[in-house]
């Protein structure tokens, strides 16, 4: 380990510890706008390991983050709360393998459409199955959850997420992944299997987005599908990690924080035409920076003298 | 049982309409529009308020809607589109930066017709007059939306196929680059696929409002059904999007007088990853690299 690498070590680390301690300085509206923050980081860091390395644009982030909410609105009360997060991360793990396995072999359009429709499908099925089996519709969460506990359930998870990502880019799997985004054929003609190594990386993010949803759970207290499965959560994740560029693991992040913020501010100002100017901005982003903050920095980079261009091919 | 396949075959016709318009623009002008059913919403807005507003008959409608859309799609693919299409370098990076354009293209449109009618639904009465035909009642407007949309179906194919800018299209459709060696000037072609589309999906728009409600967040559905429907039926085919149309309207009418009305999209997907595991390239699609 250089000692470039410790410092940075180092620094997270410290970043991580002096995090866990906001919730005892900071007012309500500050802890749950923190909460929204990390909510995102999650997410599109989530959503950017993916289809960062793949190439294949999800649209299906809410589909998971509904169903790791449905989860915990229907166990919550009977359950204790570590083991409804475990069969939230278990079901929306199942559900990705299913729906990778049946579009990944194929090209990425089918990807593309079945994830657009995944959030409307999953919806469905559960309106279907609470009018007819339970005959309700729409539930209250009353779990013994703090604002607190989201907090650091949430920044655990970011830890972890961010732990995965760097240990993924390490191992053989990481680089695996990286032939396959540059060159499938190439990858197919060395021997990786493909489909598997695709499939396992959706599970694998796709699980941290259910635990994303499960944990933001007891936040909403009534949950009813329409609410769940929100296709702005999809639409949010996307433009975030396009913003801050998805081909480098701490890239997604970068994009979180600022558009978090702005749309923070957007819903609360102009809330009748937050989603236009959404599209705006999401636009701008494609047309601008089609390889986000991350791809910028990088090209600035490339311009200055050689001593700071082999330091940015180390890292 | 009958009143169930009339149903569907309506449907169907309509979802054929639909998605005759998106292989055009997915399988000529290479732009897989996700903002595909916000136009048809739009277009049914546009019906709307001719005729509540203006007392303009639908159908008449028609005349004004469809070339006001084909100029806007025309408008859209020269100065959003075209810019993506010079900037990828392979076909797989125009249809990722398609696919997030008009994701976006998506929201704004969608977003506009928000801020101007609200999230309500809207409907209006339209030569809902029931008609008997083989022992069951259907209303009138549905049987015109239908039979006009045979007839759009039907010039849109007599076009491609007899005339000479059809051929250039369907050329364009199977070879970009080649099309280019018989002096066919690509980009003129593919924006005017893509406006094709566009104008076809407004005509659909405008039928459909004859006889559904709708709101401004319910293009997403017409978008998935039209995605679905090109897939299935092989992308850049127009019998394909005929049968596999027919097939989406036919067995989502059975599932919903038989099964469940709520259970339409599961179906829907069912039907698509079904054929898609036999036949990946879709029904009548040719098996590509």
């Amino acid at each position: 380990m250089s000692s470039t690498q410790i410092t940075t070590g180092a620094i997270c680390l410290a970043a991580v510890v002096a995090l866990a301690f906001a919730p005892m300085i900071v007012d309500a509206y500050h802890l749950a706008l923190a909460i929204s923050l990390l909510q995102f980081t999650v997410l599109a860091t989530a959503w950017g390991m993916f289809s960062g390395p793949t190439r294949y644009v999800s649209l299906a982030t809410t589909a998971f983050f509904g169903v790791g909410a449905y989860t915990v609105a229907v166990l919550g009360e009977q359950l204790p709360w570590s083991l409804v997060l475990l069969i939230a991360a278990a079901i929306g793990a199942v559900m990705a393998v299913i729906v990778g396995l049946s579009t990944l072999r194929l090209s990425g359009v089918h990807f593309v459409i079945f994830t657009f429709g995944l959030a409307e499908l999953v919806r469905q099925i559960v309106v279907w199955y609470e009018v007819n089996m339970t005959r309700v519709l729409g539930r209250y969460v009353f779990v013994d959850i703090t604002q607190n506990d989201i907090y650091w359930q949430l920044l655990t998870l970011a830890v972890i997420v961010f732990g995965t990502g760097w240990l993924i880019a390490r191992s053989r799997f990481g680089f695996a992944l990286r032939i396959i985004g540059e060159d499938e054929t190439v990858a197919r003609h060395c021997g990786i299997n493909v489909t598997i190594a695709k499939v396992a990386l959706f599970t694998i993010t796709a699980t941290f987005m259910t635990l994303v949803g499960a944990i933001m759970a007891p936040r909403f207290t009534y949950i009813e599908p329409s609410i769940a499965f929100n296709a702005t959560i999809s639409f949010e994740v996307v433009i975030m990690a396009l913003l801050g560029g998805a081909h480098r693991l701490w890239g997604p992040a970068l994009g979180a924080i600022p558009l978090t913020l702005l749309f923070d501010f957007l819903s609360a100002r102009f809330p009748s035409t937050s989603t236009l100017i959404m599209g705006v901005v999401f636009l701008l982003i494609v047309y601008a920076l089609p390889s986000g903050v991350v791809g910028l920095w990088e090209k600035l980079k490339a311009w200055r003298p050689t001593a700071s261009k082999m330091r940015g091919a180390q890292a | 049982m009958t009143n169930a396949v009339l149903t569907g075959l309506v449907l169907g016709g309509m979802y054929a309409l639909i998605a005759m318009g998106l292989t055009l623009q997915y399988g000529v002008a290479r732009i897989m529009n996700l903002s595909y059913g916000e136009f048809l919403i739009g277009a049914a807005f546009a019906s709307y308020w001719l005729f509540t507003g203006w007392a303009l008959n639908p159908l008449a409608g028609l005349a004004f809607v469809i070339p006001v859309s084909f100029g806007i799609s025309y408008l859209l693919y020269r100065v959003l589109l075209t810019p993506l299409v010079r900037r990828a370098r392979t076909r797989d990076a125009l249809e990722v930066d398609s696919i997030l354009a008009t994701f976006g293209m998506m929201f704004i449109v969608q977003g506009i017709m928000l801020t101007m009618f609200g999230g309500a639904y809207f409907s209006y009465s339209f030569l809902a007059v029931p008609v008997t035909i083989v022992g069951e009642v259907l209303a009138l407007n549905r049987l015109i939306a239908f039979g006009l949309a045979v007839v759009v179906g039907l010039a849109l194919y007599l076009t491609l196929t007899r005339t000479r800018i059809g051929t250039s299209i369907r050329a364009v459709a199977v070879d970009p680059i080649a099309a280019q060696l018989v002096a066919i000037d690509v980009t003129r072609t593919s924006a005017l696929a893509f406006a094709l589309g566009g104008a076809l999906v407004a005509s659909a728009g405008v039928l459909i409002s004859m006889f559904l409600t709708f709101s401004a967040t319910s293009g997403v559905v017409f978008t998935m059904k039209a995605l679905i429907v090109v897939v299935m039926g092989g992308v850049g085919n127009l019998l394909g999007c005929l049968v596999a149309g027919l097939a989406l309207g036919l067995s989502e009418a059975l599932v919903a007088t038989f099964i469940d009305p709520g259970l339409t999209l599961a179906v829907n997907f069912a039907l698509f990853l079904g054929v898609l595991l036999v036949k990946p390239a879709g029904i009548f699609g040719r098996a590509q690299r």
